[in-house]
């Protein structure tokens, strides 16, 4: 039996079938996206002074990213267009380019972005200890500033053991540079660009310790929110990736020999699909990694 | 709301987005006076002037291919 409307336009609502689907399939992306986003502003708007992390993230890295996935949305539509114009081959091109935009946004998070934040470690320091290690976190210079006071002490933890094991009394970290030079006035803003830790080791005593982890999704609401977020939306670009490399595979062209006007429907909903994750993506950005 | 709607739209929030950067890298090099957020800045903004290019571009190409009606 055949499916009905794909091709033609149903008379009740005007529409082929799939784009009635995606559209409320989108819908339900808006509030699950929706929800999320206000998830986030909230934890932030009330996170204490000093416990919501800030330009963490590396920002040419995100914008590149960004500039990847609007540069696939353009090859997308193209690609559509010359299905609509019939021309097969120009559309395999542009869809391979999708395709490859998609694994490289995908590369960069999972083998760059993602472990780098694996590998970092962060110490909050219990607040009646925060005196013994004012050396690392320079909060009478933030004062003088006016800055939200440092509570906690981050960098590449040299004993990774001592997260797991009992007997290990204190943590060895090479300190980030805002840690290891407190009170550089340089350190009173942001990095926004990737700045690797210092040679200058700092040993923290478990017992001064609030809580300790790697930059993990337990390690705060900030990575807890940056994690969820990012890996739904990563999940959507992945899905939309294997959806792309099908319509590309030479099974599209058996669809496209039937009947070239069904491909193009079944790549304008799946083009909808992904025109919908950027856009996730374009608010994503500058809510993680700007402001 | 067709696929090249959506991409209108999308281009117009994607050059909302350049614009916002551009500010962003302007604010922050007021403030750190860092050269590199300016050389930013200015890759931003010339992105923002590229995506209304091609918006115009697509929106023309759409029509005279009559694919937006």
């Amino acid at each position: 039996m055949e499916i009905p409307y794909t091709i033609s336009t149903r008379p009740d609502t005007g529409l082929w079938n799939a784009k009635v689907g995606i559209w409320l399939f989108l819908a339900s992306e808006v509030m699950l996206f929706g929800g999320l986003f206000s998830a986030y502003i909230f934890l932030r708007l009330d996170a204490p002074p000093g416990m919501w992390p800030h330009g963490l993230l590396n920002v040419p890295v995100g914008t590149m990213n960004t500039a990847i996935l609007i540069l696939s949305s353009v090859t997308v539509v193209l690609a559509w267009a010359e299905l609509k114009m019939r021309r097969y081959r120009r559309y395999w091109w542009y869809m391979l380019a999708t395709i490859l935009c998609g694994v490289i946004f995908l590369t960069v998070k999972l083998v760059y972005e993602w472990p780098q934040k694996f590998e970092h470690f962060g110490a909050y320091i219990k607040p009646q200890a925060l005196e013994k290690y004012e050396q690392y976190l320079g909060n009478k210079h933030a004062a003088e500033k006016g800055l939200p006071p440092r509570l906690e002490i981050t960098g590449h933890l040299h004993n990774r053991e001592a997260l797991t094991n009992p007997n290990i009394k204190e943590y060895e970290v090479a300190l980030d540079p805002v840690n290891a030079d407190p009170t550089n006035p340089a350190m009173d803003r942001p990095h926004f660009l990737y700045v690797p830790p210092t040679d200058k080791i700092g040993k923290i005593d478990k017992e001064d310790v609030e809580r300790a982890t790697m930059f993990l999704p337990t390690h705060s609401a900030y990575f807890a929110s940056y994690f969820t977020i990012t890996g739904l939306h990563g999940l959507h670009v992945l899905g939309g990736v294997l959806v792309f490399i099908y319509m590309w595979l030479p099974v599209s062209k058996k669809v496209y020999q039937r009947n070239p006007e069904h491909l193009a429907n079944r790549v304008e909903v799946c083009g909808l699909f992904w025109h919908f994750v950027d856009l996730i993506w374009i608010f994503v950005f500058p809510l993680f990694y700007l402001l | 709301m067709s696929l090249k709607a959506f991409h209108i739209v999308f281009i117009i929030f994607s050059t909302l987005l350049a614009l916002g950067v551009g500010g962003w890298c302007v604010w922050v090099d007021l403030v750190e006076g860092a050269p590199v957020y300016l050389a930013g800045a200015i890759a931003s903004f010339a992105s923002a002037i590229a995506l209304v290019i091609y918006g115009v571009w697509f929106y023309r190409k759409m029509k005279r291919l009559r694919i937006i009606t």
